[in-house]
Formats: C-alpha cells, structure tokens, sequence
C-alpha cells in the first residue's frame, strides 16, 4: 500500500471498528473480538510506515481545501510517527485489559464504551499524522469530545460534575487560547503547514513571539500546565482502562506532542533559542513538575496519585522542549514514549488491584504484593521507569534530557530533574515498600488473589515493553533524531 | 424569454399563487392535500434558488424587469449573490421544515385550521422570497407585511395559549418597525422622487446631509433593527421561538430574522455609506457595542434560561448579535463572516430546534428537568441535537467553525478593539458550550424520571430530514464551498460604496 493509503487507513481503521462495535451491540464476545481485531489492524497499519520513516520517507494525503490555503491534510514526520506508533500498540494491550476490566467489575454500557474508545483513537492518530495545524486543532477537539462521555462512564452527580471540569477546562483552553494562537499565526504567516525549521521565524519578534507561545502552550490544556492541569485529576473518576490509555498515553501525549511539535515545527528551536525571554516556559514546567510532585505525595488515593505523577512528567516532556536545543526535543520525543509505557503499567496495576480487592488507597496496600505477585512486580517496573533507573524505559529519556540540559547549560534544569527524580522515589518507594514488605494490617480482607487473566496478561506485557525499551530503543531514537535532518 | 430568465420572478410566484391552492384544499376533505401542495412548493422553491445560486452573476447580479417595463419606472427585481444566498436559506428551511415536521403539525394543527395554516406558510415563504429578489424600497414594505402577517398566523396557529400574548406583542414591535421603514422610505421618496435601488444610490448624493435623509437612516435602520430582533429591541422574539408550534420555531429561526437584516445591510451598505458623510462611523460606532452586548447578555440569560427552546431562542439573540457584528467591522472580511454566518446559523439552529420538534413528541415538556434521559429514549434525535449544538458552539469540522474563523481573523484586522473583540467571541463560545452542555447532560447522564421506557425515537421522515441537516452542518464546514463563495461575493458587492 502507498504511504497516503496507509494513512487514510490508519485514520478509517478505527472509524470502521467503532461501527462494528456498534452493530455487534448485542453479542459481547464478538463485539470484543472486534474491538481486538481493530486495535490490531491499526497497529499493523501504524507501524508498517516506520521503516520507510527511518529511510526518509514522509508520507502525505491532502483530503481537501476547506477553506483558501487551509486543507485538511496529513503528513507523517517522526514524531507524530513515534506517538501513533506508541498509541497504536499500546491500544491492542489496553483492549485486552479492559476486556479483563469491564467485565470483572460488571460495568453499564460497555458498547458505548468500546465504540467511543475506537474513536478516540482515530483522532489521536489524526492529531499525530496532522499536516498543519488545522487538521491538529479539529483532531484535538474531536479527540476531548470522544472522551468526555468516557470520562462521565458512571453517570453518578459527582462523576458527572468531574467530567464537567474536564470538558470545561479543554475546551475553554483550546478555544480561548489555542484558536487564537492558530488565527494568529495564520495571520502573521499565511500558512498553518508543519514546516522543518519553523514557519515564525522573521514574521514575528518580541514580546508578540513570546505571547504567541504562551497561548499555544497553556491552550494545549492536555499538555497540563500549571494552572491548566487540573482536569487530569478530574478525569480519574473515569474507569482505569480510560485513565490508562487515554490519561497516560493518548490524551496527555497528545498534549505534549503538540507542545513539541509546535516548539520544532511552528517556531522553530533556532528561532525560540534566539528570542530573549523564551525560556520562561522552562521555569513554567520545572515548578509544574516540582509542584505536582509535592501533591502527589500527600494523595491518599492511589489513581490521583498516579494522576499528579502524569502532570509532573508531563511537564518533563515539556521542560526538554523548552530547552530549544536539538538534543533535548529528541529526549522530549523519547519520553513521551518512555512515559506512556511506564504510566500505563501503574494504571493497569491500579485498576489490577481495584477489580480484585475493590481497594482504591495507598494505604490499603499493605503485604498486598504476596496476594498479587503478578501487578505488584509490574507495579514496580512502572515506578522505577517513573524515578528513571535502568532497566527501565524512563532511564533513557531522562538521560537524553539530562545531556540536552547540560548541552544548553541550563543548571536549572538539571536541578528539576534531579529534584524530581528524589520526590518520585519518595511517592512510589514507600508503596512498592508497603506492598512487598509489611504484613497485611487486620482485619485481612477476604481472600483474594490476582485479577482476571486479561488483566495480568495486559499489564505484564506493559511492564516487558517497558523494560524492552530500555534494551532496544536504538529505532526510536533514529527516528527521534530524524526531526531534525533535512531528508528528500 | 426562456425559463431561466424568469427564475427571479418565479422564485417569488411559487410560493405565493400556490398559496391559494393550499387554502382551496379544504374542499377535497383529504387530510393531507395541503400540506401536500405547501411541500411541493417549498422544493420547487428550493430547485429555483440552487439554480439562481449556481447562475448569478457575482458582480451585477441578475435583474428581472416585471412586465417587461424598465426600471426605475417599472418595477425592477434584481437577485444577487446575496439574495440567491438568503433564497436559499429560505426555501431550504421551508422544505426541510415542511417535509421533517408533518407528524409533528398533524400533532398541533387542527384539522380544521390546517389549509389556511398552510397558505399562510407560502405567504411567508413568497414574502421573505419578495423581499430579498426585489429591487426596490417599497415593494420590500409590500413583501414585509405579507411575509409579517402570515408569520403571525403560523405562530399562533398551534395549540399552546401562550403563543396568543407572544405573538401580540411581535406584531406590535413588528408593526412598529415596518412602519418606522415606511416612514425613511417616504422620507427618501421625499428627496430623491426614486424607490428603486440603483436609482436611489445614484440621487442620493445630491441630497445626501439633508436632514429628512439622515431622519431616514434613523427609522430605516431602527425599523429594520426591530424586526431583526437586534438587542436590545429583541424582547418579541424569545417568547415567540418558544410557544408557536414546534416547526414554525425551527422554520422562521432559520430564516425570518436574517431577512431583515439583508435589507438592513443593503441599506446601510449600498445606499447609505457611500453617500452620507461618516454614516459608516456612526453605523459601526452604534451597532457593534449592541453586537456585543447582544453576544453577552443573550447568551447568559441563556445559560440561565429552563425551557429548551427560550434556551435556544434567546441564543439566538446572541448568534444575530455576530451577524451584526461582523457587519459593524465594516470590513470585507467582517461582512463575509456575517453573511456566511447567515447560511451557518440557519443550518445549526434550525437543525437544534427541529431535533427539539422531536423531542416535544415524546416528552412531557420542553423544560430541561422533563428531557431527563431522553437520550436514552431517543438515541438518534439527541444525537443530531449535539451534532447541530456542535457547530452552534463553532466546533472546528462543523459549519459554525467557518464564521467563527472569519469572525476572528476579521476582527485581528481592527488591532486593539480587535483583540477585545475576539475575546467577546472567545469567551460567548465558551457559554454556548456551557448552554449547550446542559440539555446534554440532562438527556445524557440524568436517568428518566418514569420507569424505563422503551426506546421511541421520532417517526422515519423527522428522523432522516434532521441527520441530513446534522452531517450538513460538518460537510459545510469542511466544505463550505457555495454558501462560502456567495458571501464573499456578497461582502465584496457590498463593500463597492466603502473603500
């Protein structure tokens, strides 16, 4: 298949899923079977580009022109090739684990359920592959859409009311502050194309420049700046399935993937690393890691727990595109990937827990790890991936970051990483501690033992990709590089 | 003459000698013969507008001498982008409306009333077509009252008491301001001795400052400021959306208002700016803090409104209130977003308030607390409704996204006052999510109030006419090829006088 039917392909695969879903309404093995199947074929569809990326190709399909100069287009280039290709794979273990989820824990409209999650899909592959910025705004509003209804799942008063944050918050950055930036910049160049190298450069200077930056970077509500972020722990009130791929991966990776995207593509790292005054998006995203590091410590509830974890590191990715530097947006790229497989395994561990033994808090953890060998060892494999030791995925990226903030000489940001490399050991430590080493506190609940198998498979081929990365990211990080090599 | 010369005056005779037909069909005793007639009317309509859309010619337009007499002496119809535009929201809400809505007007309409229902739905739609083919001042005042008085009949020719108050107090405003704009054509008359248009923007300039012209301005635009419910003179429309029958809601909210308004904007623009020494100042300096106003108060009375269609109908305000916004900028690109804005709005309001049609035949009322679960109830229907809300909101990939983009990239030209413009349209964005978010959540995430219902959704045609206009709400906005093509053309004729 062509590169442009490859595309077209990924976007419908999903698209297509949601309407088999739909229709095998009625029989939920085939329904699951579909959802399986789909997840799937996208990832097939995904990843069958990535060996022509690392060759240089960059597949494009222009579906029309909605308005003079503004199309609907889509265009492949590393990075978004990077998050699909994440985002895809992880979908086909998700489905597995919400197989596992939605029927251990009996949930209500399950269809509804699996149909919005295909969509959600598509448009986060619509906003990897976008070709301009358009095309990446109408994915982005499509892809909170799709998950406000995912995110109100339960329908009760107060889930509905956390949804209303999350919906509110989204929309209210996207279109208060993001469409003005696209306006904006259409203006000033008469363009919305992804260009290598930037489209600002020479068309805008100053304080203009560094307002223009400013509402991208707080109008991209997923990316979760602070004071932005406050829909992420809204959004826990989701079913873990959501929260796992949709709040560690698809969602706030889609968020961060456009903070990188429009710092390389839209600017340009020569043209911000020029501009005096840029860098204050570097201290914004160090005191937001710094910050939701210092809450995630005091949370009670492990998912919010999680959830201030995914703003702090959210805000790493963040922090290496802001140092402007090559080496540091490669180090962006890898960990939204690095991230995205590490959060994921907390998740699955989190909702692990919850299915077989209804707990929901840290501090019921206790000699939890004997009864759920299984999602407390993937457990720890995801927090070390978060605190960044080997052998895990999160040691990679952080090391890419790390030699780009030196590389910039930029000593604040090696104290944030450092920093917050202390304050994750002091959140995930004492749980992994809880889990293995102290004795279950009376009275001991009625046995329970591991989750259901869909489950356990689920989170323990995360955990493996997590600690894979770590062996065999020499692809990724070629791919990563290939952003800024000028390639015919 | 062949045919297609005489599509401008049989745009305007369809609707009105098959008016007549529809009152005669009280004789045939069969129960669906008038609506029969005003449906197949209303498409032949249709037909003609697409036809006159894809023909007009973008700089003259098409002028059509009735009875072979020349203008200025005879009486001169003259369609133009714009016209053809508002032909086509016209006769495209008639014929949606008519062909969605039977089961719901069976519903409300009484046998008896039904014939004469029907004719007076033609003689609003020959009405509004009159007004916006014709060429000349006095003849738009015939077309007004015709257009006025059958929209009266069709408000209070349901069952519900309460549109009787409504729709007295619109005639009263309504006959206000049609004879606020009898009285600047008379003064206009007075001075130049010319009803025709062109003639008119010629004999203008001699008399230009005189004060019987600049009184003129001020009833003409007054006038027609009241019958476009432009805020604050909007206080009849609420409660006239709200009580007349369901698809009279969704087919004069689709296009009744947005007539005055063109003969507004043909005024200001093409007779008065050219002519009257900082008539555009005074224009843009009185009507955008209305515009805005409009945008703000509207919609927060909105978001505070419990009654679906009061809801929808004071978002109306809001939405005239960026009509008339993106005129005020005086612009190009402004009144390109206003008119596209036209064509946009019609296509999301009438496709909410027809899903609220829907609805009303199933639930209880039309009070937010009654539409509890309704989507459950009605899957189909409340998903249209969303998708219509969607591009009412100005979500990117629907229709309302396209003039929300030219309103915005319209007012950055206008440099400070821009910015804070586009804050105005950011921010009434965001309370059209918040309005709009509550009839979601109360069809969404409430339960029904009664034990479980089995799913009813809306009969067959109502269901199939409402999708349609639901995906044409995203195909115009990732297309807005014609609708988009016309306002342009539009803004650019009108722009001729100001440059």
């Amino acid at each position: 298949m062509t590169g442009a039917g490859t595309i077209l392909a990924a976007l419908a695969i999903p698209l297509a899923g949601a309407a088999g879903i739909a229709a095998a309404s009625a029989r939920p093995n085939l329904r699951e079977a579909v959802s399986l199947v789909t997840s799937v074929a996208l990832a097939a569809a995904v990843w069958s580009l990535l060996p022509g990326m690392l060759d240089g190709a960059r597949p494009a399909v222009e579906l029309f022109e909605v308005m003079p100069g503004l199309a609907i287009r889509f265009e492949v280039e590393p990075l978004g090739a990077l998050f699909a290709a994440l985002a895809s794979l992880l979908w086909i273990v998700n489905t597995v684990y919400s197989i596992g989820y939605m029927r251990g824990n009996g949930e209500r409209n399950q269809t509804r359920f699996y149909v919005l999650f295909a969509v959600a899909l598509a448009a986060t592959i619509g906003v990897a592959f976008a070709g301009n910025l358009l095309t990446l705004f109408v994915c982005y509003e499509v892809l909170t859409l799709s998950t406000y209804p995912l995110v109100a799942h339960q329908g009760d008063p107060r889930t509905v009311a956390s949804a209303r944050v999350y919906l509110g918050l989204l929309l209210a950055t996207s279109i208060g502050l993001l469409l003005p930036a696209l306006v904006w910049t259409y203006r000033a160049t008469g363009t919305l194309d992804f260009e290598p190298g930037g489209i600002l450069a020479g068309r805008i200077d100053g304080e203009a420049a560094l307002l223009l930056l400013a509402l991208y970077m707080f109008g991209t509500g997923k990316a979760a700046l602070m004071p932005v972020h406050r829909w992420l722990p809204a959004a826990m009130v989701a079913p873990t399935p959501v929260s796992a791929l949709l709040h560690a991966v698809a969602v706030v990776k889609a968020g961060v993937f456009i903070v990188t995207k429009v710092v390389v593509y839209v600017f340009g790292t020569g043209f911000l690393a020029a501009q005096a005054g840029s860098d204050w998006l570097l201290y914004v995203a160090g005191f937001t890691t710094i910050a939701a590091s210092v809450v995630a410590l005091r949370q009670a509830n492990l998912k919010r727990l999680l959830a201030y974890s995914t703003v702090a590191q959210l805000s790493y990715v963040t922090l290496a595109a802001a140092l402007y530097r090559p080496a540091a947006e490669v180090g962006a790229a890898l960990h939204i990937a690095a991230h995205g497989l590490g959060k994921i395994t907390l998740f699955f561990a989190a909702g692990s827990i919850y299915t077989a033994s209804r707990k929901t808090e840290v501090g019921q953890l206790d000699g939890i790890g004997r009864r759920m060998p299984w999602t407390m060892a993937a457990f720890t494999v995801g927090a070390l991936a978060m605190i960044g030791l080997p052998p895990t995925a999160g040691f990679v990226s952080k090391w890419q970051i790390l030699s780009g903030s030196l590389e910039a000489g930029q000593y604040f940001a090696v104290a944030v990483i450092v920093v917050s490399t202390a304050l994750n050991a002091a959140y995930f430590g004492p749980i992994v501690h809880r889990a293995f080493f102290r004795a279950e506190s009376p009275p001991v609940a009625a046995g329970h033992g591991e989750a259901p198998a869909a489950i356990v498979i689920a989170l323990t081929a995360s955990a493996l990709l997590t600690l894979a990365f770590f062996f065999f990211h020499g692809p990724a990080l070629e791919l990563a590089w290939q952003m800024f090599r000028t390639t015919g | 003459m062949t045919l297609a010369q005489q599509l401008p005056a049989l745009a305007v005779a369809v609707p009105l000698i098959t008016a007549p037909l529809a009152a005669a069909a009280m004789v045939f005793h069969r129960r669906h013969v008038a609506w029969l007639v005003a449906a197949t009317a209303s498409i032949a309509s249709l037909a003609i507008a697409i036809a006159l859309a894809a023909g007009v010619d973008p700089v003259h337009g098409v002028s059509y001498e009735v009875g072979s007499w020349p203008a200025p002496y005879g009486i001169e119809l003259r369609v133009t982008s714009f016209s053809a535009l508002l032909l086509m929201i016209i006769s495209g809400a008639s014929a949606l409306a008519l062909l969605a809505g039977k089961a719901s007007l069976d519903a409300e309409v009484t046998m008896q009333r039904r014939p004469y229902f029907y004719a007076a739905w033609l003689l609003a739609v020959g009405g509004m077509s009159g007004i916006v083919v014709s060429g000349d001042a006095f003849n738009i005042f015939v077309f007004m009252e015709v257009s006025s008085l059958a929209t009266y009949i069709l408000i209070a020719g349901g069952r519900d008491p309460r549109a009787l108050t409504a729709v007295f107090k619109y005639l009263i405003m309504g006959t206000l301001g049609a004879t606020f704009y009898l009285i600047g054509v008379g003064l206009i008359y007075m001075m130049t001795g010319t009803l025709n248009f062109a003639d008119m923007e010629a004999r203008i300039v001699d008399v230009a400052n005189l004060k019987p012209i600049l009184a003129a301005v001020g009833f003409i635009t007054i006038g027609l400021a009241l019958k476009a419910g432009v805020f604050p003179l909007h206080v009849w429309l609420p409660n006239a959306y709200a009580w007349s029958p369901h698809v009279v809601t969704t087919f004069i909210a689709a296009c009744s208002t947005k007539v005055s308004l063109y003969v507004l904007l043909r005024f200001d623009f093409l007779v008065f700016h050219g002519s009257l020494a900082g008539h555009d100042l005074q224009f843009s300096g009185f009507l955008m803090p209305l515009a805005v106003l409009a945008i703000l108060v509207a919609s927060g009375v909105a978001i505070a409104e419990g009654h679906v269609k009061r809801l929808l109908a004071y978002s109306s305000v809001a939405q005239i209130g960026y009509i008339v916004l993106g005129a005020s900028l005086l612009t190009a690109n402004g009144l390109t977003a206003a008119i596209v804005h036209f064509f946009n709005h019609a296509l999301a309001k009438g496709g909410m308030f027809l899903a609220v049609a829907c609805i009303a035949l199933r639930a209880r009322s039309l009070r937010l607390d009654d539409l509890a679960g309704i989507g459950r109830l009605m899957p189909w229907t409340t998903a249209a409704l969303v998708v219509a809300a969607l591009s009412l909101i100005g979500i990117p990939g629907t229709a309302g996204f396209i003039s929300k983009w030219y309103l915005v990239v319209a007012a950055l030209d206008e440099g400070a006052t821009g910015i804070a413009l586009v804050a105005v349209v950011l921010l009434s964005s965001l309370m059209a999510v918040a309005y709009v978010w509550r009839i979601v959540e109360a069809a969404y995430f409430r339960p029904p109030a009664g034990p479980d219902l089995a799913v009813r959704d809306a009969p067959a045609p109502m269901l199939a006419v409402l999708w349609a206009v639901a995906l044409a709400n995203i195909w115009f906005g990732l297309r807005p090829g014609l609708p988009l093509e016309l306002s342009r053309a539009a803004a650019a004729a009108l722009m001729r006088q100001i440059q």
